[in-house]
Parts: C-alpha cells; structure tokens; sequence
C-alpha cells in the first residue's frame, strides 16, 4: 500500500461498514492508478455493500464511517452522478429501451459536443470493442459477450476516474470469460484506472494480478 | 471520523414535501367530510337554520318506518356479496391457477374490471330481469311464460339481485389481488409440496397456501367489505327499492330540496358509518375464528373430500360471474341498437342507429365531462404518485405497514358516511360546486388505485440501472425521465388506465360534491335506471364501459408499438 504518490489512485481512508450492531467491511487501502485490488468472499459479506458506498448508492440500514479520497478528490459526501466512479455488475444491465448507440450516448461524456462529433466518438468506441456497424442493434438482439463489451465501453466513454466491478464475469459462459476478462483487466492498465473487483472466483483475482483482499463474515 | 447517511451524500429534498400533499389530498376531503356529517347529525346546521344540538335526527331516523329493513339490508348485502366473492375466488384459484380455464379467467380479469359498476348493474338487471335474455331464451317453450313472468327479480326485497351484482364486479378484484399476492407467499411451490403429500389441489391449497395469501389480501376484502355495503350506484339500479339500502336512503334525503332532511341524511350517514365499523369487527372476529377451526382442521391431516364437486362449484361460480358481465354488456348493445323487439324474441326484429342518434347531444356532453374530469384526477394522482415513489427512491421516505392502511382509508370509509358532509360543509362554507371540487374528490379514490398499481413495478425496477447511469454521470432526475420512465412506461399507462376507469364509474363524489351540476356518463346513466327506458340505458352503459376501457387499451397496444424493435422491452 502506499506505492502511489499521495493524491493519485483511488484511496480508502479507515472505511467501516455496518449494518445495525453488525460490523461487515473494515478497510484501509490505496489502490493505484492502473492497479486491480481483488475483494474476495462468500456472497453476502457485504463486498458489493463496498462498491455501494464507493458509488454513492449505500442502502438503507447501512452505516459507514471513513473517507474515499478519488484522484485527490474527497468524494465521500458527493452526489453517485458527480464522483466520476464507473461500475460494472455481473448483468449487463444495457438499458432495454435504448439502441447500441443510444446507450453509448448515453455513457459518453456530455463534454464531447456536436452531433457528428459525439456519433463519430461512439463509432470509434464500437470499433474498439469490435462491434462496428452496430449503433442501430437492439441490445436485446445480441450476445453475452456482445453486451458485455457494450457495457464496458458505455462505461469507458463516460471517462471515468476508477472501475468498480462487481462480478462482472461470472454470468459469462468459460469462453468469453477469459476474453472479456483480458479486456477489461487490459483497459484498466492501459488507461491508468484504479480498479477494484469484488469477486468469489479465485481465476478472476489471479488474473486481476494485483492485491487481493479476503473479506470474512 | 464522521457517520455519513444512508447514502453518504447531501441530498437537496426537493419534493420531499410531495408525500404529505399526497396525504393531504387522500385524507383531506375524508376527514373534512366526516366532520362537515358530525355537525348536522347531532343537529347543527346553520344553512337550515338549525343550530340545537340533540340527538333528535337520529330519533327521527331511527322512527322512519324503513330504516330497519334498510340497515338490515345493508348489512346482509355486504357480509354476503364478500363473502360469495371470497368463497369463489379461493376455490377458483385453488382448483384450477395454471390450467387452461384459469389462464382463460385470466385474461379476461382487466377487461372485467375495467367495466364501470353501474354498467355491470344494468347489464345484469338485463338478463336477470323477468323480460330479459334469461326468460327469453327458455320461454315459452319451456316456461309456458307467453308473457314476461310477473315476479320481482331485479330490486328483490332481500338484495339478491344486488348481491349478484356486486359479486360479479367484486371477484375479478379479489382475484387480481389474490394473483398478485401469490409470488410474495411462493404459492405455487408450497401448492406442488402439499399436492406431493397426497393433498387433493382445492384442500392443499386452503392448507398450505390461502392462510398466507389472505394475509395479503386482508386490506382488499375490508374494502369490498365497506363498498359493499354501502354503494349507491349498483344498489340504485339492482337494489330494493321501498325502502331501500340504507346509503340509497341518504343520498334520497340528500337530494331533497327539503334542507332540513339533511339532518336525517347526516345521522344516517353516521349510523352507516357504524354499521361498516361493527361489520368489520364482526369479520374481524370471523377471521380468528375461521383461523382456530382452519389450524384443527389442518392438524387433523384430512387429504380432502368432495374435491371434484369444489372444483367444479370453483369454476361454474368463476364462468357465470364473468358470463354475466360479458353478456349483460352484449345486453346493453343490444338494446342500444334495438328497434321493435317484442317478448319473447331474442333478438330485436331490426337494429338501428336510432337510439344513438337520439341521445347523441347529451351523450356528447356527459362524455366530454367525464373525460375532462377522468383525465384532469387521473393526471394530479399520477403526478402525485410517481412524487411519492421517487421521494421514496432518492431520499428512503418510505411508507410503513401504517402509510399502506393510510392509503386504504378512503376506500374503507363508505362513500356515503364522508361525501354529504363535504357537500354540507362546501356549501356552508360558499364554495362554488362544479367541476373542479368533483375532480378533487374523483382524487380521493383515484389516488389509493394509481398508487397500488404503480408502487409494486416502480419498486421493483432494478435500481442497478440507475446506479449504472448516476455513474455515468446522470443526475437523478436524468435517471428518472431517461431511464427509469420509459423502462416503466407499460406500468405508468396501466395505472393511468386504472385511475381513469375509477373516475368513470365514481358516481356518488360526482353528484353529490358536483351539486348535480356535473353531469358524467354515469350520473346520467343511473339516472335513468328509475324510468326504465332500456334503449337509453344501453346507450349511456355502453359509453360509460367504452370511456373506461379505451386507456386500457392504449396501455396494451401503446408499449409494444413503441418497444417494437426493443426485445429487451416485451415484458414490461
């Protein structure tokens, strides 16, 4: 802990979560700017409680203490929309009503202006993610893997400052697994995010190669 | 280091303000009028120049040569028509849920509900009537009847006509709340475990399921309960008539250009207000009882007796409440078309438009009104609604078990104990009746129905999306409009439709708080129930059944065409 340079990366000051007089996560780390820190334990453990309180969205009943420092920033007492934190789930979660495009649109940073300009933005990102040619697609019409890598590059073109995955690959069949996970985990480093991934897949933290951390109930 | 809330952030309240409105227009209105019928009952009422308090509206009342058959009726129509309905949609969910028949039922159960009260009435008086389609189709050649039989079927002393009525409206209700409530209770599973364990389907499913379920449904049978016993608009047309229930009795003395039957009208409206009270607790202790005999009978183990006959009863019971809907409403076009149609042909020797042309001026106006009036309550109760469940959403404002009974409130409060008190108090007070207080008051019952259709879809949207979209830098009113809105856009335009069937059929907010100024298609209609002109019945019926059904339909067909390219979107 501590390898970056005070004010980068993604920083988790004394953060505690509880639920009533029970005591679920307790952590204090750094996670660099292109690392992977792996969370790891049995479901219901409270690891997508952490990514929750990262994005803003702690339910009810939950009390947390500690700061969540983000490139600098304290973005403990910000609004989900203002803290620049994107977030995978296991489901793709690409909104039904909206084409390909549309979601893309959705996602990509509202500085990127122009109609052309944001249209070629998002035919570059389908590009990128090897689906070029399918702005138009109803997302429904489209495979596992497919919506996987729309979710991400939604993710992507909305230019945030860390990823949070929330197992984001255990509904992915063996094949596209190991695919989509080289993706993600390739993004990540090549665009300098912090990353934390909450998993119970020890293939998933092996592959993340960064810190893993093992949460107990 | 600070503890930070719920969600860790500073939220601006914008509308958290909104649920307490929404409190305010539900309950507002009931209690205003509840306090407006107190007064005048014990005998204060200025606007008569009475102003003695005393009991003697109630003496007056209670020496009025028809209110014991009147209360009795009441009482009898209500534990009665519940508990029919009950009765049929327990043994028609526990025979036959997931067969054919049942899936039939099922889809007939919107439609069914859509159709106002009154129109389901006049349907029904119809056929059941002694020159209706019943008689018809056996006479004379089996009957001997050359004439229509002289025998006092609608409006019969004892309100079986009426009880029919409300039975056949108030099982498609029971049973969509029943459906409902079935997912919540794993219902099918613990049916398949007691069918595992040798139980026959209908005794399985009262053992293992109904206990819970009705858990569930309590609220909705307390309201067809209250309704029951004290609906105007059914009782008026399918009710006995001398003398009749006694919420027809009130509404009556109301209308008397005599002011000073008010006070009378205002004890009543008091008395019935106990009765439904005293009727509830009698159910209440019915409900205990019927939980010790239930808890003995399922320790003794019985595998079910007579299941075929129950199963059979189930669903003859299910068909016929839902026939007599479907042809009392063919009944109603019929007769709307009907030139010369002489006893006992079932069918008019000729159809023509003729009726329709007739009536068309003042059917013009009715519907305008009643469509004015519909869309405007609809609208403000939508608005409100969807305040209330976004209030909840940002800020965790949520209703307890106490704010759902709330929300029950001015469905157990009979129509008739709290709406001549508005009125009195309206007119005390120099308020203009019109238009705009009787949309007010549609909102008072609109409001509980848009909120209990829409609560369950808009809680149970995935709120990951809008966790997805917040991190993609949407604020939260972004995610509302751009993202949880049209995701929800099948369930918003059902409630609309369920709001607006509920305005349609209001009939006694509509005349009473409308001063009888507001003329609807169904305060027209049930005004015609008294001189019997069945042409313009079918006319008025058949508008006020298509107003209601038309947003229904627009919530079907509206979403797929917009959706249709979405696969994501088809289920809801």
């Amino acid at each position: 802990m501590g390898r970056s340079a005070a004010g980068s990366g993604l920083q988790l000051h004394n953060i505690c979560i509880t639920q009533g007089a029970r005591r679920l996560i307790a952590l204090d780390t750094t996670v660099a700017p292109g690392e992977v820190l792996s969370v790891m334990g049995p479901s219901g453990v409270g690891k997508s409680t952490l990514l929750s309180l990262i994005t803003g969205t702690l339910a009810q009943g939950f009390t947390a203490t500690g700061r969540v420092v983000l490139e600098g920033r304290d973005i403990t007492d910000l609004a989900p929309d203002q803290r620049k934190v994107g977030i995978l789930f296991q489901d793709d979660l690409l909104f039904p009503h909206l084409c390909v495009g549309a979601n893309l649109a959705f996602g990509l940073s509202a500085r990127v202006t122009g109609k052309a300009a944001r249209r070629q933005r998002i035919e570059v990102g389908l590009e990128e993610i090897g689906l070029a040619g399918f702005f138009d697609r109803d997302p429904a019409t489209l495979s596992g893997g497919q919506k996987a890598r729309v979710s991400l590059m939604r993710m992507l073109l909305s230019e945030p400052s860390a990823l949070l995955l929330d197992e984001p690959f255990s509904r992915l069949d063996a094949g596209r697994r190991a695919q989509i996970r080289t993706l993600v985990f390739d993004t990540v480093r090549s665009r300098d995010l912090p990353c934390i991934l909450v998993t119970h897949d020890a293939e998933d933290a092996a592959a993340a190669g960064g810190e893993v951390v093992e949460v107990t109930p | 280091m600070p503890a930070f809330g719920p969600v860790g952030v500073k939220r601006r309240l914008r509308f958290a303000w909104l649920p307490y409105l929404t409190l305010a227009a539900m309950l507002g209105p009931v209690l205003a009028g509840l306090a407006g019928t107190i007064a005048p009952a014990f005998g204060y009422l200025p606007a008569a120049g009475q102003s003695d308090w005393g009991l003697d509206a109630f003496r007056t009342l209670v020496e009025w040569p028809g209110f014991g058959r009147a209360a009795g009726v009441s009482v009898s129509t209500g534990f009665l028509a519940t508990g029919l309905s009950l009765l049929i949609v327990v043994l028609i969910t526990a025979g036959w849920q997931e067969r054919a028949a049942f899936v039939v039922l099922q889809r007939l159960l919107s439609p069914l509900l859509a159709v106002p009260h009154a129109a389901a009435a006049f349907g029904l008086a119809f056929l059941i009537a002694p020159s209706g389609w019943l008689v018809r189709l056996v006479s004379p050649w089996a009957t001997g009847w050359e004439q229509p039989p002289d025998v006092l079927i609608v409006q019969d002393a004892f309100g079986l006509a009426l009880v029919a009525g409300l039975v056949a409206k108030e099982v498609p209700f029971l049973l969509l709340m029943t459906l409902s409530a079935l997912p919540q209770v794993d219902g099918h599973r613990s049916a398949a475990v007691a069918g595992a364990l040798g139980y026959g389907r209908v005794t399985g499913w009262i053992k293992a399921v109904f206990p819970r379920v009705y858990a569930q449904i309590r609220l909705p049978v307390y309201v067809v309960l209250a309704y029951s016993m004290s609906v105007v608009d059914v009782a008026v047309i399918l009710g006995p008539n001398t003398p009749p229930t006694l919420s027809v009795q009130i509404v009556r003395w109301m209308n008397d250009p005599d002011i000073a039957l008010r006070l009378q009208a205002a004890a009543a409206a008091l008395v019935q207000c106990a009765l439904v009270l005293g009727a509830c607790g009698v159910w209440r202790l019915g409900e205990s009882l019927g939980a010790r005999l239930g808890h003995v009978w399922i320790l003794r183990g019985g595998r079910g007796m007579c299941e075929g006959t129950l199963q059979a009863f189930g669903l003859i019971a299910g068909v016929l409440s839902a026939l007599a809907v479907v042809l009392g409403l063919a009944g109603l076009a019929v007769w709307s078309l009907a030139g010369f149609w002489s006893y006992p042909d079932l069918l008019p020797d000729t159809l023509t438009w003729r009726s329709w042309i007739r009536h068309a001026p003042g059917l013009w106006d009715a519907a305008r009104e009643t469509l004015i009036v519909a869309f405007a309550a609809t609208a403000v109760a939508l608005v409100l609604t969807l305040g209330c469940l976004e209030a909840e959403h940002r800020f965790g404002l949520r209703l307890g078990p106490g704010g759902v009974f709330l929300l029950y409130v001015p469905l157990l409060v009979p129509q008739t104990a709290f709406l001549p008190g508005l009125q009195t108090l309206m007119l005390s007070a120099g308020f203009e009746v019109g238009r705009g207080p009787v949309i007010l008051a549609h909102l008072v019952f609109v409001l509980p129905y848009v909120f209990l259709s829409l609560g369950d879809p808009f809680r149970a949207w995935d709120t990951r999306f809008g966790t997805i979209a917040s991190a993609l830098g949407a604020g939260p009113d972004r995610v509302l409009w751009a993202v949880r809105l049209p995701m929800l856009l099948a369930s918003v335009l059902t409630a609309f439709a369920v709001g607006f069937a509920v305005s349609v059929g209001q009939y006694l907010p509509t005349l009473l708080v409308g001063g009888g100024r507001v003329a609807t298609l169904t305060t027209e209609a049930v005004s015609l129930a008294a001189g019997g002109d069945r042409r313009a019945i079918g006319v008025f019926g058949l508008m006020q059944t298509v107003a209601a059904f038309v947003p229904f339909l627009i919530a079907v067909v509206v979403p797929p065409l917009v959706w249709r390219h979405k696969g994501g979107m088809r289920n809801g």
